[in-house]
């Protein structure tokens, strides 16, 4: 078999093999770049999306800029996304660490686990929605007074219930992403503690910890990214609710584009959320260190 | 014949292409001698109103219409965006209002103001009232169609007589049916406020009532400072009283309408009273058991305000359902879609199928239908309303524009939340309305 991938390799010249790029490229430009320049052009002019644009040089920019709307959505987005994470991530840790495990119940369980992960946002929210009903929900069904709260209604409350449903339907992508990792460290380290004398908790601590480093930036990579795209989820649980409690930044967008037939403001707020995604994702690269692709062997 | 690699790809690659077109070119228009019509789905109106294209299919074999539905959140973008492509259908289903303006302002739509001076019999059979939220500067720029829709104060009868109270026959008696069933453990009113609207029908009855309708319409005309207006306040701080005095079922604001977890919240006697629109009897009917048949829901108009200006006959709501005809349709097109305005809209079996689903159709001349019907009783009541009222006033959020509708919502959930004050309410709002 090996001399015929030989064969093919050499006739495959090297001067094809960046157009072999081509249609990945294509679909990037297509779907990615053009769009990005026309949300930003549009960001300098006044449509409501149905009648004519009109170029309106920095007029939307300082609309949204001046809105005290803004640093809320802003406010609420960063809130959202750091206290997810700091949910999310011992959480994650812990339950990847345990199923990291070879016995058959960790398998078991694992898959468990990462039943909601396979069910869309927007049948999540629409569960708990009914779940959390003060009147008809789970609380008044099961007469447990604690339970009737106006979840959804009261500014921190319905913030801590999306900020829960979140890490509900995340936290089996990530404890999954850390289970890998966590299979990655070599035996040798903890056959190595083991004759120091070091317990499970310290051998958690001194070796576990220190080893997912790398994960754990892939992973808040992911989430701290990915929290900046919460729409659905939130759209369907609270729209953005009650008043602009829960109003995160991909939210106003929506709806000052969408709702209020604002598309130009919409698509500065666009623009803010591709900027702050880039600031994000740079800071948290060079949070890993420029030694992200060296071995961790030796350990943190 | 041995099928050749080239062949297959180019099949693979040409059949998603082509059913790619395909699905492009039937939600355009360009469809030659064929109409499209969107509209909402769901039933049973979706049935009704399919009804009405198959019969005109049927008696018209060489115009024919293509419909589409939609959810309603759904559709509401759905075809804002197609019309600003161009890719609208020749038939456009709404609600008129501040939304049909835009569509003029952007020259969308036609102007029907001489096709209804060509054919008056058609304007002469509708609802009078129905016709406002479809004229825009004295033209008229969309056919009513459908039902009248206006928002009802329903009550649990058998609540009523459990605590031993009558009716509210005005504001002061709400007032005081507050803590009579709250003592009782009963919610006074029902609502669903996390969808917004909800609390809207509350405040344009308010409104109505202490100030009458010179004062929405001097908000909907861009009048300076217009929601300042001292009964505007007064209106607003009513609200707020209410909500202070706990009238509204403990977490409303997390309550949805989508879900008809208020319409529950009436029939299964945990609140007294809701303020909603027609179609919530169809809802109770279908939901609540035996909760209609045994009389148990009752309705009437929102009471007066003492000292208000507003006749207490007005009421608020939809006055109808609203067809456009989209000015980038083709001759052929334009004609299809003007024959099935005046000859498939609201014909003898469709206005029987909506009474049928205990709905008053907006066509003049229905009362033997219905006092014939199932629910004549309610039946005659909505239509009543709708004839008599002086002042049919179109949902606030249907008559503004879509960008002040927003902003409206957003400050009136806020409102109901005691989170801004009447004044800050009234501030926020001058800011997007009067420019």
């Amino acid at each position: 078999m090996s001399s015929l991938t030989d064969q093919r390799r050499r006739r495959t010249p090297r001067s094809i093999l960046p157009w072999l790029a081509t249609p990945a490229l294509v679909i990037y430009v297509g779907f990615a770049v053009i769009p990005l320049v026309g949300v930003f052009a549009l960001s300098f002019t006044t449509w409501d999306g149905i009648g004519a644009i009109h170029v309106s040089g920095l007029t939307s920019w300082r609309a949204v800029l001046t809105d005290p709307g803004l640093p809320h959505a802003l406010g609420v987005t960063f809130m959202v996304m750091v206290v997810s994470w700091l949910v999310q991530t011992p959480v994650c840790i812990l339950l990847g660490t345990f199923m990291a495990g070879r016995q058959r119940y960790r398998a078991l369980l694992g898959v468990v686990y990462f039943v909601p992960l396979m069910l869309s946002s927007a049948a999540i929210a629409l569960a708990y929605k009914a779940l959390l009903d003060p009147n008809f929900g789970l609380g008044a069904g099961l007469k447990i007074q604690v339970l009737s709260q106006d979840w959804l209604g009261r500014p921190w409350l319905a913030f801590g219930v999306v900020v829960f449903v979140v890490s509900w339907q995340f936290i089996p992508f990530h404890s999954l992403i850390y289970q890998g990792g966590v299979q990655q460290i070599p035996k040798s380290l903890y056959e190595a503690a083991q004759l120091d004398g070091a317990g499970r908790i310290r051998q958690f601590f001194s070796i576990t910890l220190p080893q997912l480093k790398y994960t754990i930036i892939t992973s808040s990579t992911l989430m701290v990214v990915g929290s900046l795209t919460f729409f659905d989820l939130i759209f369907v649980l609270t729209e953005g609710g009650p008043g602009d409690a829960t109003r995160v930044l991909a939210l106003d967008m929506y709806k000052r584009g969408f709702q209020a037939s604002l598309m130009g403001p919409a698509s500065a707020i666009a623009v803010i959320l591709v900027l702050v995604g880039l600031a994000l994702a740079l800071m948290l690269r060079r949070l890993g260190g420029r030694d992200a692709g060296a071995s961790q062997l030796e350990g943190a | 014949m041995a099928l050749s690699r080239r062949t297959l790809l180019g099949l693979a690659a040409g059949v998603p292409a082509s059913a790619a077109l395909a699905g492009c070119g039937s939600s355009g228009p360009g469809d030659g001698g064929k109409a499209t019509y969107w509209y909402l789905n769901g039933q049973p109106q979706e049935g009704v109103r399919a009804g009405a294209v198959d019969a005109f299919n049927k008696a018209h074999p060489k115009e024919q219409i293509k419909d589409t539905t939609f959810q309603n959140d759904a559709y509401k973008t759905k075809i804002k965006t197609a019309i600003g492509a161009g890719k609208a259908p020749t038939i456009i289903w709404g609600w008129g209002g501040g939304t049909l303006r835009t569509y003029v302002k952007a020259g969308q739509v036609e102007d029907l103001t001489p096709w209804f001076d060509e054919h008056p019999e058609v304007k002469k059979r509708l609802l009078p009232s129905s016709f406002a939220a479809a004229t825009v500067d004295g033209k008229i720029y969309a056919l009513p169609g459908e039902t009248v829709q206006p928002i009802i104060l329903y009550y649990n009868r058998k609540v009523f007589d459990q605590v031993g109270v009558k009716p509210p026959k005005s504001w002061d008696d709400i007032m005081d049916l507050v803590p009579k069933f709250k003592a009782k453990g009963i919610a006074p009113f029902s609502l669903g406020g996390q969808s917004r609207w909800t609390n809207m029908m509350w405040l344009e009855f308010l409104f109505d009532r202490i100030g009458g309708p010179e004062v929405f319409q001097a908000i909907t005309e861009g009048e300076k400072n217009a929601w300042s207006n001292p009964d505007a306040i007064t209106a607003l701080t009513k609200v707020q009283e209410l909500v202070k005095a706990g009238g509204f079922i403990k977490g409303f604001s997390s309550i949805t309408a989508d879900s008809n977890a208020d319409q529950a919240l009436l029939y299964t006697g945990r609140a007294a009273m809701m303020l909603h629109g027609a179609w919530s009897y169809g809802i109770q009917q279908a939901r609540g058991g035996d909760f209609v048949s045994d009389g148990g829901l009752g309705y009437m108009n929102f009471p007066p305000v003492e000292g208000g200006k507003g006749d207490p006959g007005n009421t608020v709501g939809n006055p109808a359902q609203y067809l456009s005809l989209s000015s980038k349709a083709d001759k052929d097109q334009k004609k299809i879609a003007k024959d099935f305005f005046a000859k498939g809209v609201l014909q003898d079996e469709e206005v029987k199928k909506w009474i049928d689903n205990g709905s008053v159709p907006i066509r003049l001349g229905t009362e033997k239908l219905l006092a014939a019907a199932k629910n004549a009783d309610f039946l005659q009541f909505t239509y009543d309303v709708a004839t008599k009222a002086q002042t049919f006033g179109q949902s606030w959020d249907q008559a503004l524009s879509p960008t002040a509708a927003e902003t409206l919502l957003d400050n009136i959930v806020k409102l109901f939340q005691l989170s801004v004050s009447p004044k800050q309410f009234a501030a926020n709002l001058n800011a997007v309305t009067s420019t």
